[in-house]
């Protein structure tokens, strides 16, 4: 039986191959398989003088661009200079660089009057940048101006709305037409039509504003922010919700929304159509008419079975447990929505067409974010449905760190907008888009240090090398004696014994003057004497003399060995992010004292290492 | 649903065909589609049926004067001045493009014309030489479509590259006329020199409603973010000069201009640099002397010194690009052509597909205010750094700039992303050179999370047929705290597993699975039943590892997530005899792999090997039945760039290498096999990715003078 199958099934799948081999050609002009004819598109034509044609420019006028009639550029920059202010403003022609010149780039806030309404959030803010190191309480020596009246709530309706605030900022003597003036706003227009208008008149200020519509935003100039709540936390804040990494994403739900369903009114276009996508099964997307006053007065059929459906889900539970959340747009562009879901890992997919994205000058959103088009919602479930798996994995990442670098909380928030605003006054030395978006972030890998990936820890493996071969030995004596004591001797002795040892330097922080070169013992490499102020933390100030990446910080009653120093810096090479050290010391919760502990003693674990004899990177 | 993506079996290798059930109706319906297929076949063989050549249409011997002219009457429409505030959102129809398995726009473009007006008198030329070598890329690009209503995207073949070629009212009634122009929704211009004399405006002047632009030399006020693309200007001397890509280091100038017509004012101050810095400087210009027939385009001047241009910019660290009239310059083409760092000087422009390039890794941007201190600002960069801006301004032009093809792809490329951002090619494609791509390691678990303790890990023990050896492994696993399930892949399939009462009875679930093949990668499938992170996967003979080893070694994976955690060691060594690696499994300082016979690792890396095992790697292993714990070595150091995490002291293991072919002793013929492996797979990714370390883990009090019973993992080490 199953023989004659076989023979008859090899028969007919002969024939048929015979078949095909002999009208195949014509079967595939015919366009069996494709309803179009593949081959025979009609392609642009091959002109048979394509050769002969002229270039679109003459080369000499290409190389040669110029105009003799044309006013000198300087007069054409003073000319674009009272052309483009206040809807045009570019940092070009509204902000004074030359303020920031001198003295760096230092941030003043106005002093807060008596009886002046602040928000909390606002309040926040001005003392995070009271924190920043920016900050400076001279107006003279200061380049950027944040004003101590409350902007963030421009809704009139809202209790937190500050009226006069057009009279209030002219009379302040430093306003100047809003040049290098600051306005953070969260809430601005308010019903029906939710416009961007704050109310009063920003002039040449620079916006920092939440919901941010492209057609308003000034590039270059305005900076979009995030909206974020009274609650939070001022700073540290909590950590995103990520804690494993598994591949296919194992989440109960894949998207899911769950909010309010505006039946009039702006936003309610996208909003009225969430419901289309929910399939009850792994997209949950809920919606409720039931807020605002007088809600039963609009409401429609679907009302009442929404409303049901919506108590059965609990917003933390989808949040937890989706791979997706939809992100739309509320009354205004953004909104709680898409900081809640960054922290959730929770990959928020936006729907909020011409939102400028928060800190998109800086954020490659396309890394975490899914950014949809509200016209193509019911296109949304296969999109994100074709998205493959480790791209799943690298944006749940991705959303992990974002929010941990730049959004966890208002310090960050606020101090990465100053960043921004920091690298364009030197663009040679301001931090590209790979430092924004690859771990540790922007704010913590500085473009004063260096621009150069290499010289920091944090980039080796992206950047294909690693930290250089050498160390620096870094000794700081302090003894009491203040001459050359045994200790010391043999401690450098062991050291330049090393194979890794560019170069010593000895820190010496004494009242009397170093011995003469001559009393220093003879090394195989060069020992240079740093005369220091007697701080404690002139150890890790970074001296130009230190080339190597590595650093080895020693003390000068350490002993070590010459092969412990060796095995030190070949583990420091495999972890130059980290400090690799000799002596441990631990810290506890202290449950009795409630507070942190610090013990010396044996422990299994640990948590410090001494800096009287370990590696770390210079940076 | 389509998905491009490609669709991965979550079930794993299929346990234990259900087939034979199936057999008839399979064969059945293979009848009968072979049966359909031969009578189809028949009919359009024999049937009567005219197919016209297909030859007709690809080779079209005509010449671009030959194609039609099209009258165009003084009143007929003209389209409304470009809208400033439009953005993909409100000037943009996407309904046409639509949701696509490919995530690929269409691209229409229009039959060429020539257009005149009621005189008769054409309105430009017909076609440049550039654009129809743009229009060639793009009908020959996957974005091409010849069926205007599936296209996405229109692009006309009115050529408004240059604005000073062309009438301007006439141009834009042209386009009114196009048949699908409907207020220039979904239409994209290319322009590379907008504007003209008196204002030259930084876009091109052509009236033409909602179309997109992609032009050179847009400023940030006629830019429309998101919506317009900023194109090069494209310098035909690349296609006729070859500039040899030259190697980082020292060059003959500091700076260099060699930019012609510049405003007396700039010329000056570039002097003034001069004047200051010495020759490290130098200016050139125009030359004023040449003998006839030298083209005055490939000749610069300093003094009465003649260089060649543009092999002068190779002599170059930093090349000044000034804004002239327009903002965009063709000589930025030339100076990254060669590997010169432009220091771009024109406030406002918006640098060519600046969308997507990082331009701080090409080029030195310095306020035009700013110009005198450039010496100073150029100097401050590090040395390190310019080799590498170096070599990426190289690569943009090599990638964006060297042909109009190169500017076309890129520019639909870009629009595309916009379409379809759920598949946009990412930053690093954008930017990374060949080279940095290659070197370069992005860790796909690059988030430094430590799992929770709680989460414990799974165990995974491949066996054949040692049932009294599984046993005892399975006991003695099943005393770690830290693990939360057994897994048993049962690799025989000629053999069932003893039955349920005859396993060791412990404390966490115990799953067998039944592979249905005897293949060393059943190990590392990424079994559904796998629910944590963590995986130990260990050899059914591993007998003498103690519980405190095991669960120290859980602890140092936690730490170190994305690496291989295990405990015996191996090396590779380089034979300067035989010229290739060797397998080393002696006593050395070094290690660079550890032995999956006993290792911790991420789950995810189940998942790489089973699909994203480079090369045939994965069936050469299961061909050789040997060394797939060399493969798992390889790929995870070839994703992470890490090295593996080698755990406390040696010790004797049963010869942990030999479970692969049972009953062999850990003689030569072994190690030249595994010798081979290494070879082999290193030929496979290119490179060797593995790391030699010389450091292990061990617990903190480990060997300290300190009470036995006050340690966490007291039973380390012994034998």
């Amino acid at each position: 039986m199953q023989t004659r199958k076989k023979y008859i099934f090899l028969t007919f799948l002969a024939s048929w191959l015979l078949l095909f081999f002999f009208g195949g050609d014509q079967l595939r002009r015919f366009g069996f398989f494709s309803e179009r004819k593949a081959e025979a598109r009609r392609n642009w034509p091959r002109w048979t003088d394509r050769s002969l044609l002229k270039s679109f420019a003459d080369p000499e006028e290409l190389q040669s661009d110029g105009d003799p009639s044309l006013p000198s550029p300087r007069a054409q920059r003073a000319a674009r200079l009272s052309v483009y202010k206040n809807s045009r403003c570019r940092m070009e022609t509204c902000f004074d660089f030359s303020r920031c010149e001198k003295r760096g780039f230092k941030v003043f806030t106005y002093p807060r009057e008596r009886d002046q309404p602040l928000s909390e959030s606002y309040g926040k803010i001005l003392a995070s940048i009271k924190r920043s190191r920016y900050y400076t309480p001279n107006p003279e020596e200061a380049c950027l101006f944040i004003l101590s009246i409350d902007t963030l709530d421009r809704d009139h309706l809202s209790g937190q709305y500050v009226r006069n605030v057009d009279e209030k900022i002219r009379s302040f003597p430093l306003w100047n037409g809003g040049r290098n003036h600051l306005i953070f706003n969260l809430y601005s227009g308010t019903w029906p039509s939710y416009t961007e208008d704050l109310g009063f008149d920003i002039g040449q200020a620079i916006l920092a504003k939440a919901s941010f519509y492209t057609k308003s935003f000034r590039p270059g100039f305005d900076i979009s922010i995030p909206l974020f709540s009274k609650d939070h936390p001022q700073r540290g804040g909590e950590r995103g919700w990520l804690y494993q990494d598994s591949i296919p994403p194992k989440k109960k739900y894949l998207l899911v929304f769950k909010g309010k369903r505006y039946l009039t009114g702006i936003g309610s276009g996208t909003r009225n159509a969430l419901h289309h996508i929910h399939n009850g099964k792994d997209i949950v997307s809920l919606t409720t008419c039931k807020h605002g006053k007088d809600w039963e007065k609009h409401k429609d059929v679907r009302c009442d079975k929404d409303n049901v459906d919506y108590e059965k889900f609990d917003y933390q539970e989808l949040l937890h447990n989706s791979t997706f959340c939809i992100v739309p747009r509320g009354r205004r562009l953004g909104s709680f929505r898409f900081l809640e879901a960054l922290q959730a890992a929770c990959i928020p997919v936006l729907l909020s067409d011409g939102w400028e994205l928060p800190f998109a000058e800086a954020i490659d959103w396309g890394k975490a974010a899914v950014v949809g088009n509200e016209r193509l919602l019911l296109q949304i479930p296969s999109a994100v449905r074709c998205i493959h798996p480790e791209r799943v994995l690298a944006f749940q990442q991705q959303t992990q760190f974002l929010w941990d670098a730049y959004f966890s909380s208002v310090d960050k928030i606020v101090h990465t907008t100053l960043e921004i605003i920091k690298d364009r006054l030197l663009p040679h030395r301001s931090r590209s888009r790979f430092l924004w978006n690859t771990l540790p972030g922007g704010l913590l890998a500085l473009p004063d240090f260096s621009t150069h990936l290499g010289d920091f820890p944090f980039y080796y493996l992206q950047h294909g090398s690693g930290p250089s071969e050498k160390f620096t030995a870094f000794i700081r004596a302090v003894s009491l004696a203040c001459s050359l004591s045994q200790p010391i001797l043999r401690l450098i002795q062991a050291v330049s014994g090393s194979q890794y040892c560019a170069q010593i330097l000895v820190l010496w922080s004494c009242e009397k003057p170093p011995p003469p070169s001559g009393k220093w013992p003879q090394t195989s490499v060069p020992l240079t004497i740093i005369q220091g102020r007697r701080k404690l933390s002139d150890r890790f100030f970074p001296y130009t003399a230190i080339q190597t990446d590595a650093v080895l910080s020693l003390d000068e009653h350490t002993s070590l060995s010459t092969s412990e120093v060796d095995f030190a810096f070949v583990v420091w090479r495999s972890f130059p992010e980290r400090i690799v050290g000799f002596p441990t010391r631990s810290h506890f919760w202290d449950a009795e004292q409630r507070r942190w502990g610090y013990t010396s003693k044996w422990t299994n674990e640990l948590s410090i290492v001494l800096t009287a004899a370990a590696f770390y990177h210079r940076y | 649903i389509m998905c491009a993506s490609a669709k991965y079996n979550t079930r794993g290798p299929a346990l234990i065909p259900r087939m034979k059930t199936k057999h008839r109706i399979y064969y059945i319906t293979l009848f009968s589609i072979v049966l359909l297929g031969l009578i189809a076949t028949g009919m359009f063989q024999f049937w009567p049926h005219s197919i016209e050549s297909s030859s007709d249409w690809t080779v079209e011997k005509r010449s671009v004067h030959d194609v039609p002219v099209v009258k165009l009457p003084a009143d007929s429409p003209i389209p409304e001045r470009g809208d400033l505030s439009c953005r993909m959102h409100t000037c943009f129809d996407v309904y046409r493009c639509g949701f696509n398995p490919k995530n690929k726009i269409k691209v229409y473009i229009y039959s060429l014309k020539k257009y005149v007006d009621e005189y008769g008198t054409s309105v430009s030329n017909t076609i440049s030489r550039e654009y129809n070598e743009l229009l060639t890329a793009i009908s020959d690009s996957e974005f091409y479509t010849d069926d205007v209503n599936r296209a996405c995207l229109f692009v006309p073949s009115i050529d408004v590259l240059n604005q000073n070629a062309l009438r301007i009212k006439e141009t834009a009634q042209a386009l009114a006329q196009l048949s699908r122009w409907d207020r220039g929704t979904n239409h994209l211009l290319f322009n590379m020199l907008p504007g003209g004399p008196p204002d030259y405006n930084t876009a091109l002047d052509v009236p033409r409603d909602r179309a997109l632009l992609a032009g050179g030399g847009f400023s940030t006020w006629t830019y429309r973010q998101g919506y317009d693309v900023s194109i090069p200007v494209y310098s035909p001397l690349s296609g006729e000069v070859d500039l040899p890509e030259r190697g980082p280091g020292p060059r003959r100038y500091f700076i260099l201009s060699s930019q012609m017509a510049l405003h007396p004012e700039y010329r000056s101050e570039l002097e003034a640099l001069q004047v200051e810095n010495g020759e490290s400087v130098l200016i050139l210009d125009k030359c004023t002397n040449l003998s006839d027939g030298v083209p005055a385009v490939r000749k610069r001047c300093h003094k009465n010194q003649v260089f060649d241009y543009p092999q002068v910019l190779q002599e170059s660290t930093f090349c000044v690009v000034l804004r002239g009239a327009r903002l965009g310059q063709a000589v930025l083409s030339d100076v990254l052509q060669a590997g010169c760092v432009p220091v771009i000087i024109a406030d406002s422009y918006i640098l060519p597909f600046s969308e997507v390039l990082d331009w701080k890794r090409a080029s030195v941007v310095i306020p035009e205010e700013k110009m005198p201190e450039m010496y100073s600002i150029l100097q401050s960069v590090p040395q390190r750094q310019i080799e590498e801006m170096q070599r990426q301004a190289r690569w943009f032009w090599e990638a964006y700039f060297r042909s109009m093809k190169a500017i076309a792809l890129a520019t639909l490329q870009i629009i595309n992303d916009r379409i379809y951002p759920y598949a946009a090619i990412s930053y690093e494609e954008w930017n990374d050179p060949p080279a940095v791509k290659w070197s370069s390691v992005s860790n796909p678990l690059f988030l430094p999370l430590i799992p929770p303790q709680s989460q414990a890990f799974t165990a995974i023990v491949l066996t054949y047929d040692r049932v009294e050896s599984l046993f005892r492994v399975i006991t003695e696993v099943s005393k770690v705290p830290s693990l939360s399930k057994l897994l048993v892949v049962w690799n025989n399939q000629n053999k069932n597993p003893p039955e349920d009462s005859l396993w060791p009875k412990i404390r966490v679930p115990l799953k067998v699975v039944r592979t249905a093949e005897n293949k060393l990668s059943n190990r590392f499938f990424p079994y559904d039943e796998i629910e944590t992170e963590a995986v130990l996967a260990i050899d059914d003979d591993i007998i003498m590892l103690t519980s405190d080893e095991l669960q120290f070694g859980y602890e140092v994976w936690r730490e170190f997530p994305d690496r291989l955690v295990g405990y015996p060691g191996r090396l590779h060594l380089w034979d300067h005899e035989m010229n290739k690696w060797k397998y080393e499994s002696e006593w050395t300082n070094e290690v660079s792999m550890v032995l999956t016979g006993a290792a911790f690792y991420h789950k995810y890396f189940n998942y790489l090997y089973t699909y994203k095992m480079p090369g045939d790697i994965k069936n050469w292993v299961d061909a050789h039945m040997n060394c797939e714990d060399i493969a798992m070595n390889f790929l995870v150091a070839n994703v992470t760039g890490k090295s593996v995490i080698k755990v406390t002291p040696r010790k004797k293991f049963k010869c942990p290498e030999c479970t692969a072919i049972d009953g062999l002793s850990l003689d030569q013929t072994h190690m030249v096999e595994r010798s081979e492996c290494i070879n082999k797979f290193a030929s496979v990714f290119g490179t060797m990715p593995l790391k030699v370390v010389e450091h292990r883990a061990d617990p903190v009090l480990y060997k300290d003078d300190f009470p036995e019973k006050l340690k966490s993992f007291p039973n380390i080490g012994s034998l």
